[in-house]
């Protein structure tokens, strides 16, 4: 059991990283990843927010739409959700811990209906080895670490590449684009790791 | 039918979601301080820390809550700021001195004259660990722009022709962030009012100073000797005014033979704003 656990975090982290492999959250990715510590309280308040959405959006999957048959309604019915819900942590936070708040307060309303916590809400749905919803959180943290580690790599890379002098055609967005695009190739050397190390295949 | 039933599903998440919330903000309302709301409005949102908290919020909090009752502590903002503040505290302003930063480099030693040639990274922290620079002055400004980079109003521009860092001081707010970021501590911040200043920074004697530039100070005390105010010393070779006593007459920049004595009109963006 503990082993299936650490399996879905792995997974979550190197071989399904959902920025680097599923192009998920691009935005906040490219948009957030310039210093290390607001890279991190992105990478923080995403974890937060997948965990919190999957709590939500899987039992309303398995209680209310595949009870009603309704699980076309999935796409909406979960932005729906997952936006009030971020709201509704919002709000709780900055009344009962604001120095969360401070630091990840700007951060939420970024995250609403990110593409990446709604992925990974409807992807939980069809992974296979996602069977109950302990599994289905444990799925998001793995995924939220790996945005976070992600996240918190190419704020690494991104620094080394303002020092270095790139040719004036690629400056700026272009140069970040590549450099995103070779972290994510490095990223497809773990396809097939995790299964051989854990044995699982 | 079906139709019904999702309408009607969808309905009651969505009603059920807006009774959360709703109730949510009602109960755990934050009631903010007026005051530091009000306060906060009225400050220029620059963020430059020059009132020593960390930026303009900070200063709000610290205001509207009472840990601070100095209401002139905004230098970017200046007197209508601290007016403004003054009034909705309830507290008298005192008068903002405004301040503006000035780079103590002629630059006449570069761009020509360098020790070696440097090809890392552009940066003047990271020339700086080489040998204090390229420059072959110690003291010179390396023109590398990392003052550039920290000023929150793009008043700094490099002076193409000399290779040094100049300052518009009516763009300066006088934040000071510049003189923070300096490796060589050469930019200095002064009263807006100041119209003299030295225009360089090395320690080093008159002779090995001469080597390096032709414009630097020398330390030959003629400003010192001709100062009616005594406003002016010469100490480690190098000429430092006491803006408490100088009056701007002029004196010293007439005598200086080196030309290292500037008269400027220093009066701050905070004014033309």
């Amino acid at each position: 059991m503990l082993k299936e656990l650490i399996y879905i975090i792995l997974v979550g982290v190197f071989a399904n990283n959902y920025v680097l492999q599923q192009t998920t959250g691009i935005c906040p990715f490219l948009g957030v990843s310039k210093k290390i510590d607001q890279a991190s309280g992105m990478g923080l308040a995403v974890t937060f927010v997948m965990l919190v959405a999957t709590a939500v959006t899987y039992p309303i999957q398995k209680y209310v739409l595949e009870a009603f048959n309704l699980e076309y309604l999935q796409t909406i019915v979960f932005i729906l959700v997952i936006a009030a819900l971020v709201q509704f942590v919002e709000i709780v936070l900055k009344k009962f811990i604001p120095a969360l708040y401070k630091s990840l307060g700007v951060y939420l309303p970024l995250i609403t209906t990110n593409c990446a916590v709604l992925g990974i809400a409807i992807d939980n749905l069809s992974f296979d080895y996602v069977t109950n919803f302990g599994t289905a959180m444990v799925s998001s943290f793995g995924v939220g670490l790996g945005f976070l580690f992600a996240m918190m790599l190419f704020a690494g890379v991104r620094s080394r590449i303002e020092n270095c002098p790139s040719p004036k055609s690629v400056q700026g967005l272009p140069v970040t684009l590549i450099a995103a695009s070779i972290v994510s190739l490095a990223f497809y050397g773990f396809a097939g790791v995790i299964d051989g190390l854990l044995g699982m295949n | 039918m079906e139709i019904i039933t999702a309408l009607i599903v969808l309905a009651i998440i969505a009603l059920v979601c807006a009774i959360i919330l709703t109730v949510a903000a009602t109960f755990f309302a934050v009631k903010e301080n007026e005051k530091v709301v009000a306060v906060r409005d009225c400050l220029p949102g620059a963020n430059c820390g020059a009132c020593g908290y960390s930026g303009c919020d900070g200063y709000a909090k610290a205001l509207g809550e009472g840990e601070c009752d100095n209401p002139s502590l905004c230098i970017p903002g200046g007197d209508g700021v601290a007016k403004e503040i003054g009034e909705i505290m309830g507290l008298t302003a005192g008068d903002v001195v405004e301040k503006v930063a000035y780079v103590a480099c002629n630059g006449s030693c570069q761009p020509d004259n360098r020790k070696f040639v440097y090809d890392g990274i552009k940066s003047c922290v990271a020339a700086n660990l080489n040998y204090s620079g390229d420059s072959m002055c110690t003291y010179a400004c390396l023109g590398y722009g990392d003052c550039i980079a920290v000023c929150p109003r793009d008043a700094i521009t490099i002076n193409p022709e000399k290779c040094i860092a100049e300052i518009d001081p009516k763009k300066c707010i006088g934040c000071g962030l510049c003189a923070k970021t300096c490796p060589n501590h050469i930019i200095h911040l002064v009263n807006d009012t100041s119209r003299v200043i030295v225009k360089c920074s090395s320690h080093d004697k008159g002779a090995v100073t001469r080597k390096a530039c032709s414009n630097g100070c020398i330390g030959c005390m003629k400003c010192q000797k001709t100062c009616p105010e005594g406003a002016i010393k010469v100490e480690n070779n190098l000429a430092v005014i006491d803006y408490d006593k100088c009056t701007g007459c002029g004196a010293c920049h007439e005598v200086c033979p080196v030309k290292c004595i500037h008269l400027e009109n220093l009066i701050c963006g905070a004014h033309f704003e």
